[in-house]
């Protein structure tokens, strides 16, 4: 496949972010949306959608769409309008989904807002299209026997849950854009407390149209790609997606308007079976629900509710603590990341050093377990006090490194770790000069090489120093001495 | 009980000259001996009927404080949900299907102390004018069994009508309370929309239907709105505007109340004995102390087609529900949109898939603008016709329908015709204001009604000009000749 950078087209990708909202009761009755129940056991004639029940808006779920929307500089309506959209499938109860439209006469929650995307060198502007509210369908679930689908049940539990569908203008131009608009947007809602934001868990579930064309260009025709659940995955359908487009325009092929569904294992986008039949799903304003009225005072007491935004605490950390965008982008991708990030400063005052660790080292180990920043058994002071070691030479670099494991493994201090194992740096002249000796001694190759300017082995034998002692040799006493004899 | 109004009867029990089960065995024996030829229910509930009369049996006896409507047997249209008995909707879709709760009225009657006998047929899913359109049969007007009782309320009517209940609930869509009341010579009350909840009513169209009373008598009508109009956090189109003492205002006459004859209502199609009849009726208002003046309507010949337009869409919308997946009739394909389509061809009568039809094609890509869109601003003009007409009287009188009841199959084959059959009732629909249909003479031995139409919310003015008119005249008094004993 081609590189990105000898690309003659440019890539244009919009999101339509569909968001769980953390309330406690359903969007049109009160049965609860906890997770996990037996299924049909949270539900009413409402969400069944039984013959004569009538849906009654959730004023919580009304009250964190306005939040949202205030967060994301939209323009609230005053008087929105539910719509049926209107389809048949097993899942929908009423064959009909109560959601908002945009006929301006009969406008959605709220229009024409805005997110900034946090880049090195300027600030991008991500337009946000829409932010309305609407209901879950039911869930699925296909009995299979050898392979084959013997029945389907279906758990009404979902049916009607709360959602926000989050729509961006197509301002978006590479997978990567895609990723970081994304991550920063799950900040967004976790910072004012509208949804859990985990694409893992489905609460944040991303649907993304996916076009080329020749800068200046019109736009081309688009892809809808769904089924990605990690923000990793949202990046890989897009650029798998990207190349795919771009290798059917280079041999002048069409690409073809279709939803394409993400397959996180072998890493491809594949057109859904399904019968794509243009749908006309006959939107017409929802006779059953009042217009939801919302005030200008209610705008703006939502307004001076919110909390410090990730947007302006980026900023806030550019300007006071130094971090380059995409750190500070990094330190407050969560909100218990960006008070971690805090805490932790507040016991050791260095925000560069702090935020490298907790985005490098700290974010790889959360990776590779799958884990959150929550479920961690440690407090911002464990980190400090493991970077104070660092800092004042008790230990390595490395040797910081593995006690951070063990650390974030077993909540135990970093200083007991280090006196438990032994793990104080060796800065002692004497022994480590007898560690060099042995080094010198061992490996009469790498000397002579050295000493016949190949500088490289001087990296080898720094490596042996401190596989000798475990890591604990301080790196710079060791080069200094081996040169000193090396020289000699 | 024949022939007696409910407040007749609560007077009886209250002075103890008659018992609950005494009067819930009538309507029982009555039901037996009428009903296999009038056809008015769709089932009987015997037993349940029979021990809540018992129970008031002893509150009566023991003297305790009795609710307004206790030991009253009633009966409801088979499209308003009661926990527990099969809800139909006169249709073959809804087979075997019993909801697990009670409407909102259901829920207010029983607590008022009203004892449902059992549910009333109708046309499927309340369309249609004459109760043909029911899967299980039509009904037959008492005064003519070869003629329809109307619709779609016709059970509920006929009911009434046929002293089986002194009560029954209907819906009203497009005229469905009042049309049939006209035909059977019974009060039939639609009030405004909003001021009776929807829940538990199964929706034909949700911007346009609402329950209310078929009775013998306006006050009883009267009676049962201030017992099932009021807010209900169930139905967010339930308006929260207090519920007045309709009872208090019915005797305060029509001295000075300016009531609007609508020049267009009395044009081409109105038969010759209703229009006499019914400007008669209006004499006799004058002749209480009303003004009666000749007013303008002039979008009132849109009401149909924009009708036809938008509750066909919010039809077609309202009953993609029935699917065959969760309740009701299911027939078994190969796949799932095969058995959505047999379901639906199977379970739908004709009618109701014409509807369907129509209301898909307004609603479509390309059709929505120039068919559902225009037609809900050209309802908004009638509205704001009917506004206008009422800032400068107080009522508008109206016949109910162009002609008396019609004989049953004369007009199954034409739908235009049946749908012509409540060109006086649907445009108080599209309007939402409350209008009353009130028996004011006879034509061909059959009743006509008369209708009186007043402001949103303003159902006290309407039933006081109903009231005085009722005890002017003797229309109210007559019995069908159906074996009154």
């Amino acid at each position: 496949m081609t590189s990105p950078e000898s690309s003659p087209y440019e890539t244009v990708i919009g999101l339509e972010i569909h968001v769980q909202l953390l309330t406690v009761s359903k969007m049109f009755c009160g049965c609860s949306v906890a997770f996990g129940a037996a299924p049909n056991t949270q539900v009413c004639p409402v969400c069944l959608g039984l013959p004569g029940s009538l849906p009654v808006i959730n004023r919580a779920a009304v009250e964190l769409g306005v939040r949202t929307a205030v967060a994301l500089r939209c323009e609230v309506h005053a008087a929105s309008q539910f719509h049926r959209k209107n389809y048949y499938y097993p899942d929908l109860p009423k064959n009909y989904q109560i959601s908002q439209y945009e006929y301006m006469v009969h406008p959605p929650l709220a229009t024409r807002g805005a997110l900034e995307l946090a880049m090195d060198d300027a600030p991008r502007r991500i337009g946000i299209h829409r932010v309305h509210l609407e209901e879950d369908t039911g869930k699925l679930v296909h009995a299979e026997r050898d392979g084959r689908v013997v029945h389907s049940l279906i758990d009404y539990n979902r049916s009607g849950v709360p959602l926000m569908e989050i729509v961006t203008e197509p301002d978006l131009r590479s997978p990567q854009e895609a990723h970081l608009f994304l991550g920063q947007l799950r900040a967004l809602l976790q910072a004012i407390g509208v949804s859990s934001g985990r694409l893992e868990e489905g609460t944040l579930r991303v649907d993304a149209n996916v076009s080329l064309r020749r800068p200046g260009a019109e736009l081309g025709i688009r892809t809808e790609v769904k089924n990605m659940n990690s923000l990793r995955s949202v990046e890989r359908a897009l650029a798998f997606e990207r190349d795919r487009q771009r290798e059917l325009l280079d041999r002048n092929q069409p690409v073809i308007q279709e939803t394409r569904h993400w397959d996180d294992r072998r890493e491809v986008t594949f057109a859904s079976r399904s019968k794509e039949e243009a749908q006309d799903y006959r939107y017409f304003p929802e006779p059953d629900l009042v217009p939801v009225a919302v005030i200008p005072a209610q705008v703006e007491a939502t307004r001076a509710s919110l909390p410090e935004l990730p947007d302006a605490k980026r900023r806030r950390y550019e300007r006071r603590h130094g971090l380059t965008a995409t750190d500070a982008a990094l330190v407050t991708s969560s909100a218990v990341m960006a008070r971690f990030f805090e805490e932790t400063l507040e016991a050791f005052p260095n925000p560069k050093m702090v935020s490298s660790w907790l985005t490098g080292e700290v974010v790889a180990y959360l990776h590779a377990r799958g884990k959150e920043l929550e479920e961690l058994p440690i407090t911002p002071s464990h980190l400090a006090e493991l970077l104070q070691l660092l800092d004042r030479g008790t230990i390595s670099g490395r040797t910081a490194k593995d006690v951070l494991v063990e650390m974030l493994e077993t909540g135990v201090r970093p200083q007991a770790i280090v006196q438990s194992r032994g793990l104080v740096q060796i800065s002692d002249l004497a022994a480590l000069t007898q560690v060099v000796q042995e080094v010198l001694s061992v490996h009469p190759g790498p000397v002579a090489d050295y000493r016949a300017g190949k500088a490289q082995a001087l990296r080898f034998l720094v490596g042996q120093v401190m596989a000798k002692t475990q890591g604990r040799a301080n790196p710079e006493l060791a080069t200094k001495l081996l040169k000193e004899r090396l020289g000699a | 009980m024949i022939g007696h109004s409910a407040t007749e009867l609560l007077g009886q029990l209250r002075r103890l000259e008659i018992t609950p089960s005494e009067l819930v065995q009538a309507a029982l024996e009555r039901i037996d001996a009428v009903d296999g030829k009038v056809h008015a229910f769709l089932s009987v509930n015997r037993e349940s009927a029979m021990s809540a009369a018992h129970e008031w049996d002893g509150r009566y006896s023991r003297g305790d404080t009795i609710p307004p409507l206790a030991g009253i047997p009633i009966a409801l249209k088979d499209i308003i949900c009661t926990a527990g008995t099969p809800t139909t909707c006169g249709s073959r879709i809804l087979q075997g299907w019993v909801p697990p709760y009670d409407a909102t009225v259901v829920t207010r009657l029983k607590a008022a102390g009203a004892i449902i006998v059992g549910k009333t047929n109708l046309d499927e899913f309340a369309m249609g004018s004459s109760t043909e359109n029911s899967a299980f049969g039509p009904t037959r007007n008492p005064w003519d069994l070869d003629r329809v009782p109307g619709g779609s309320s016709g059970g509920s009517a006929a009911a009434v009508g046929a002293g089986m209940v002194p009560i029954a609930l209907g819906t009203d869509t497009g005229g469905s309370i009042r049309q049939p009341a006209g035909f059977t010579g019974v009060v039939g009350l639609k009030p405004t929309y909003g001021r009776v909840s929807r829940y538990g009513l199964v929706a034909f169209a949700s911007s346009l239907d609402q329950i209310g009373p078929l009775t013998r008598t306006v006050v009883d009508a009267a009676l049962v709105l201030g017992i099932i109009a009021g807010h209900d956090p169930c139905d967010s189109t339930a308006a929260n505007v207090p519920v007045p003492l309709y009872r208090d205002a019915l005797d305060q006459g029509v001295q000075g109340m300016r009531i609007g004859l609508a020049r267009e209502a009395f044009g081409d199609g109105l038969h010759e004995d209703v229009k006499d009849a019914v400007l008669k009726a209006t004499h006799v208002l004058e002749g209480l102390g009303a003004m009666v003046e000749e007013i303008s309507l002039p979008t009132l010949p849109y009401a149909l087609p924009t009708y036809y337009l938008l509750a066909t869409s919010e039809a077609s919308s309202n009953l993609a529900r029935y699917d065959g997946v969760q309740y009701g009739l299911r027939v078994a394909a190969d796949d799932i949109y095969a058995m959505f389509t047999r379901t639906r061809r199977d379970g739908f009568g004709p009618e109701v898939k014409r509807r369907i039809m129509l209301g898909t094609y307004a609603l479509s890509a390309g059709y929505y603008e120039g068919f559902f869109l225009k037609a809900q601003r050209v309802r908004t003009m009638i509205r704001r016709d009917f506004l206008r007409a009422l800032s400068s009287v107080d009522l508008l009188a109206m016949p109910v329908s162009p002609t008396v009841a019609f004989r049953v199959g004369e007009k199954v084959e034409d739908p235009l015709q049946m749908y012509l059959a409540d060109v006086y009732t649907i445009p108080v629909n599209l309007a939402g204001l409350p209008g009353i249909s009130i028996p004011c003479g006879f034509g061909q031995g059959l009743p006509i009604g008369f209708q009186l139409i007043g402001k949103p919310f303003d159902e006290s003015t309407l039933l006081r000009a109903a009231a005085a008119y009722e005890q002017a005249t003797p229309w109210g008094k007559q019995h069908p000749p159906l074996g009154w004993t």
